[in-house]
Order: C-alpha cells, then structure tokens, then sequence
C-alpha cells in the first residue's frame, strides 16, 4: 500500500444514501484504523496539534490507538474535547489538524477526523466515560452554563472536572443546540450526540431544558436569586439574516435555520408521530454554500426534492463550505448555481414560483480577500423553483443583551470579552458564536474551555486545567 | 413536566389550561407567552399567557383546537402532564398611565389575552373600555373578570344575541365617535379581525397595538418562521414582539403567511411521511 496515500473510509453509496438519513461515513474497520494510525509519524513537536482549536494531543491518541489501548486514546482525546464522536464527524480538519500534519507535505496527511472519529464511537458504543463524578469544591461553586451547544459543553464539562456545580440551562426542548437542531442526522446522528451528552451528565452536570435565560430567570437573576457564582453565555448564533431582495416573504422562503429546525429538531429520526409540517416543495434553491447551505441542500434531497440547487454568486472555489461537504453533494445530485447572484423571488398568489437570478464575474478582491463578485449585463434569468432556502449567515440575538443590564455589546450586537472571556458584568462570562459570530463547532468549544479557565480563575479555584494551545491556522 | 391544574371547556372547540409553572407565573407580564409541547414528536404551540398567578404559581391559557396537535391537547384531562413548557417568551406589553382613555378589544380567543393587559392598564391607573367579540351568547366568557377592570364594558355578537349585532368593529367604530380622547387601542383575535380594528383607527388616528401570533418554531428568534414586516423591516414576532404598532403591518402579506401550512403543502408532507419515513440507525463498522 502506498503510504502516501490515507486509508479511504468507507461511505454510503451516494444513490443509498439520498433515500435516508443515516450517517453518510460508514467509518472505518478496526483493522482499517490500525493501517491509517500507523501512518503517523509520532512528531516529537507535533505541528497537527497547533491546528487544533481546543489542542488534543493527536500523535498521543494515535499512539494509544495503534497500540490497541483504546480507552487510554479516548482519554486523551477527552482532556481536551468532550465530544470526540461529533468532532470527528464534523470539524474542518482538512484546514484545521490535518493541514497542518507532516505527510501532507508530500502526500495526504492522516486522516486525523476518522482516527477521532473511530476513536469516539468506540466509546460511545461500549459506554465508555470520561471520568466518574468529580467531589465537589469546599465550598462549593455553582455556576450557569446558558445554552448547551458546542461552547456550553466544552465549559461544563471542564468546570465539572474542577469540581463546580454545574447546571446547563437550555431553551430548547432537547440538549446540544446546532449539534441538534442544525447539523442533519446524516453528518452528525442524534444518538451519537445523546451518548456524548451522557458522558457529560455522568460528570454530574445538570442540564435543564425550557429555560430561555433573559425571559425566565436574567442574568442578574441567576446570580442573585438561583445562588450562580458565574454564568457562561454560550446561546449561539441568533437571527437569521434575510437577503433584502423583493419576494423574501413569501410563501416558500424559509431561512436556513427554519428549514433545518423543522426537519432535525421536529421531526427527528426514530420518533413517531412527528407532525410538525416541513414546508418544502418540489424543486428548492438553496442560497449560500456554506456548511449550513450543504446541509439544506442535502436534506431537500433526501425529502424526495425533484431538483435541488445551490444559488451562490461567488465561484465554487470561494464557497466556504468543507471541501467534504460540496463533494458530498455533488455526488448526491445536487445542481450548482455559481456566480448566479440572486435578483428577486417571484411569486404567485402569495406563493413561490421562481427565483430572478444575474450571472457574476470576478473581480478585484474585497475586504474578505476573496475576489468580489460582479454582475455581467444582460444575463437575468430565472429558475423554476416553488421553494426557496436562506443560508447566508444570522444576525444577533438581542434577548441576552436586552435582559442584562451593563452588558457590553458591540457595533453588530456580540458580547464584548476580555482576554478570559469575561464580559463587561463581573462574574459573566461568553463565548462562541454570540462572541464571534457565526464559527464551526470546534472553535465554540474552543472558547467554552477558555472560559471555564477564567470562570475557575475568577471563582479562585486552583484546579489543573489542561492549557489550551494557540491555534495557527 | 407540567401539571394542567384545571381545565374547563369553553365552547365546543375552545378549552383553558391552568398549568402549575410556578417559576414562569412568577416571570411571566401582560403581552408574553408560551410555547406548549405536550408529547414527545409532538408540534410546538404558542400560546398567549391569557393569565398568570404568581400565589398560585399557575399560568392560564385559553385554546382553540384547530389542528391535530390542539385537538390533542383538548383531550387531555386535569391532572395531565404536558412535556415542554417554555416562557415567557415575547417583550412584554409596555403599559403605562395614558392621557386619556385606553381601549381593550378583543375578539373570539384573543379575548383571553387581552385581559392581563386591560388589569395592568386599570392597575396603573387609566379609564378603560373593554369591547369583546363572540358569535354568540352561549360563547361568552370572563365577562365578570372584564367587568371587575372596565369602566366600560361593551360585547357584540354576530348574532345579536347579546350586546351589540355585528363584529368588534362596530362597537369600536362608536366608541371612536363617542370619544376623542382615546390614547390607545389594543386589539387581540384572529388576523381579520386585527386588520379591521387597525384600518378602523387608523382613520381616527388613533395609535393601535396588536398582538401576533404568526407561525412560530423556536420562539426565541431563531427560525424567522414568525417574521413580519412593520414599517418596511422584517421583525419576528417571537423576539421583537409579539406586541406592534398595527397601523406598520403589512397585513395582506402577514394573512398569506398565515396559510403557509394549508393545502398544497400536504403533498410534500406526504412524501415525506411515506416515502422518506427516517429510519434507524445503521451499524458502525468500526
């Protein structure tokens, strides 16, 4: 075998695939992991970690693996990242990790993702957790971890290795936020987050559901009246962003969070009885190409859409959707639209009938550094499509900001931070979308664990956090 | 889990939950509401907090069974749990002492939550007049609750079986004649009814609020299902509202919305539910 070359990981079968939502990755054989794990070269200054957000020691998990001890290499990938299972499944590795790695020079670098991946499920499979329920502090710490997505988690579980009380405080009927509502059942299966969640719940974390923090109880409330020393605000990304072009209310149009929240949230795999409507029709146009706009496309497709289209008016090689995901579409049948820059949507009676689009070129590089697009004359024309789906980012939430008085906001409405991820309001912490704006999963994580470094800061807990490294992507 | 402490039948078709929430009575203001799951698969329903007892640690809420999940809901017993119950959601109603005169209209089912706003307006001090709206007598409820806030308290019926014949409307067109000190209308009940109480003012100039209850998911601004225009912007009626100046709505476009959900949009929900049914799990081959 060429060691050159990453072991492929088997998939379903683009034409299997697009009649379910089962995990498109298969994943790979235990002999399949040992082959791939043996590739790694076990760098003595290992650059793969330095790409890491939340900086697992990779050649060390590897190690572990190869060696067989499977529960040493699921410990140490859990130092650093409480959901191995959904990291591997669902981080940017090729730009994160595994840019970084050495074999990448001259062939393809490990297939980091799969080796997290096979590492997690092997855990998740055979119950295998974290560590047992820590002893609490004297005296005891309490602290409000508000939203249980990707940052949330990250926080909790580090805060409840040092020993804090923690409580998770979720909007939602059910627990892991984008990783639920978001991420569709075939990139990120619902029981594998569960299992995860259960990982975190053995830590003795409590999590509680239909609590909208800023409406129930406010921030001030929490720390003066419920006994939180600290709270972490981890509630994500917020409104959805609309395009501003005419037609966008139509019957038809949905964002992109709408979409997914009807299907993944809704009308989840396995439950019966589900009759939240989805709302979608025959031929959909997706706009946007993000991760979020592969992942409508892709679930359209599943729903048994005649024609399912990505609209963008970038080039393909703009798109900032994971290489994986636009390969994954294409080989499920999806039509691209690129450089087609939205106009109007058309309507009849109340309804979506079609979608005006303008041809684009590029040209000079704007402020992203990416080439701006430029509409060439003459060249409208419209797409027949009855449905019409949004992915092109969101705006803030205002609730959290509305509700907790001194709490610094900045220009486009994020929570302003200090360099431990303090807020403006002692003893209030953030982080994660609602910080940064919209960013992948592992870097929210990223900033939950930095958080719970300068929560355990703050509440004078001398406790052996692991460091975060800096990342240099 | 959430306990319906007790429940009554309004009419045929229309029902009211008290369910014990001690910690959402406690948070809960005129304007707010909440959004109900009662089972596992189950919709997510909002519903407008119709009334709220902090002692009690109870919230009320007056429903209509319309589709399969209210229907659902209708059948449950005092003494039943409820899955999920999330609130209050929405910006409360901004109540304050008015110059002059306050006016409460409500119709059909939106004569439940106009009530906590009427005590809150009686409670900071204005004269109130109450108009509420039924088909007929036999659906009449709470007057003795609107009586005991009203200065004035004026019903129509379609029938005339009681009150004035005719809609809201007529009896809010005479008070508008009758008075020229009226510093605010609120108006909750079907979108038709909204439109026609906003329309009617607008005439008169006289500054209207209406509740809306548009087609929610999350509730707290996530999904833009709820989304309105007011004054030319999108707004979500879930975080920016539900409470908003009608004379700003774009009310053709918020009744089509409305109908989002009905008719042919079936087709897809069939596919979905026959030949796209969500299966299990596969296994993992590592």
């Amino acid at each position: 075998m060429d060691k050159k070359k990453r072991t492929p990981c088997p998939e379903q079968p683009p034409e299997e695939r697009i009649k379910n939502f089962d995990d498109v990755v298969i994943g790979y054989t235990p002999e399949m992991a040992q082959t791939e794990a043996q590739r790694c070269l076990q760098c003595k200054n290992p650059p793969c970690v330095k790409g890491c957000p939340v900086g697992i020691n990779i050649p060390g998990f590897i190690r572990a693996l190869r060696e067989g001890e499977l529960e040493e290499s699921y410990t140490i990938l859990t130092e650093q990242n409480p959901i191995p299972a959904v990291c591997g499944r669902v981080c940017p590795q090729e730009s994160q990790c595994e840019a970084k790695c050495v074999l990448g020079i001259k062939g393809e670098p490990v297939s980091i993702g799969k080796l997290e991946r096979y590492v997690g499920n092997w855990a998740v499979r055979n119950d295998v957790c974290v560590r047992e329920e820590v002893e609490g502090l004297d005296p005891p710490k309490k602290v409000a971890i508000v939203g249980s997505g990707p940052a949330g988690l990250a926080c909790a579980q580090d805060l409840a290795l040092a020993g804090v009380d923690v409580t998770v405080f979720e909007a939602l009927h059910t627990f892991g936020g984008v990783l639920k509502y978001g991420i569709p059942a075939f990139r990120l299966p619902k029981d594998i987050i569960d299992a995860e969640l259960g990982k975190i719940r053995k830590l003795g974390v409590k999590f509680v559901a239909d609590r909208a923090i800023g409406r129930i109880y406010t921030i001030p409330q929490l720390m003066e009246e419920k006994g939180f020393d600290a709270v972490f605000v981890g509630t994500g990304a917020g409104f959805p962003k609309f395009l501003k072009i005419p037609g966008e209310n139509l019957n038809g149009v949905m964002s992109a969070n709408e979409f997914l929240t009807r299907v993944n949230l809704m009308n989840p795999p396995g439950v019966d009885a589900c009759f939240t409507p989805i709302g979608m029709g025959k031929k959909v146009a997706v706009i946007g190409a993000g991760n979020v706009a592969m992942d409508c496309v892709r679930t359209a497709r599943r729903l048994c859409a005649e024609r399912s289209m990505i609209v963008y008016r970038r080039a393909r090689e703009q798109s900032p959707a994971r290489v994986e995901e636009v390969h994954h579409a294409e080989q499920e049948g999806v039509e691209f639209h690129w450089l087609s820059g939205p106009l109007e949507i058309l309507g009849e009676n109340g309804w979506v009938k079609g979608l005006r689009l303008q041809k684009m070129k590029l040209g000079e590089p704007d402020d992203s550094g990416r080439r701006r697009p430029v509409p060439v004359p003459d060249t409208e024309y419209t797409l027949d499509v009855d449905t019409v789906i949004i992915a092109v980012g969101t705006d803030t939430n205002p609730i959290i900001g509305q509700t907790t008085p001194g709490l610094e906001l900045n220009r486009w409405g994020y929570i302003v931070v200090d360099e431990n991820q303090m807020t403006s309001v002692e003893g209030v912490f953030a982080g994660g979308d609602i910080v940064t704006g919209s960013a992948t999963v592992i870097e929210a994580m990223g900033a939950g664990k930095k958080a719970a470094r300068g929560i355990l800061r703050f509440l004078g807990v001398d406790a052996d956090v692991p460091l975060v490294c800096d990342v240099e992507i | 889990m959430f306990r319906i402490a007790r429940r009554e039948q309004f009419s045929p078709v229309t029902f009211l939950w008290e369910l014990s929430a001690p910690d959402i009575a406690k948070a809960s203001r005129p304007g707010q509401f909440v959004i109900v799951r009662t089972r596992e698969g189950g919709e997510r329903i909002p519903l407008t907090i119709a009334d709220f007892d902090e002692e009690k640690g109870t919230i009320t809420c007056v429903i209509q069974a319309v589709g399969r999940a209210s229907n659902e809901m209708m059948e449950m017993e005092e003494g039943d749990e409820i899955l999920d119950l999330l609130g209050p959601l929405g910006v409360p109603s901004h109540i304050e002492k008015k110059g002059g005169k306050v006016v409460l209209v409500g119709g059909g089912l939106g004569v439940a939550p106009v009530y906590p706003q009427l005590r809150e307006y009686k409670k900071k001090g204005n004269y109130t007049i109450s108009i509420v709206g039924f088909r007929n007598k036999d659906l009449i409820f709470w007057d003795d609750r609107f009586k005991e806030y009203s200065d004035e308290f004026r019903v129509a019926t379609d029938d005339g079986s009681f009150g004035t014949k005719g809609f809201v409307t007529t009896v809010l067109k005479d008070v508008l004649e009758e008075y020229d000190d009226i510093s605010e209308v609120v108006a909750i009940g079907p979108m038709i009814m909204m439109k026609a109480c906003s329309e009617l003012t607008k005439q008169y100039k006289v500054k209207t609020i209406v509740s809306l209850n548009t087609i929610m998911v999350d509730g707290i601004g996530m999904c833009g299902s709820c989304r309105v225009t007011v004054g030319g912007k999108i707004r979500f009626a879930c975080a920016d509202g539900p409470d908003f100046d009608a004379h700003e709505v774009d009310w053709d476009e918020l009744m089509a919305r409305q109908n989002r959900f009905k008719g042919e949009e079936c087709k897809a929900q069939e596919c979905y539910e026959d030949e796209c049914r969500l299966k299990g799990k596969t296994e993992e081959g590592s």
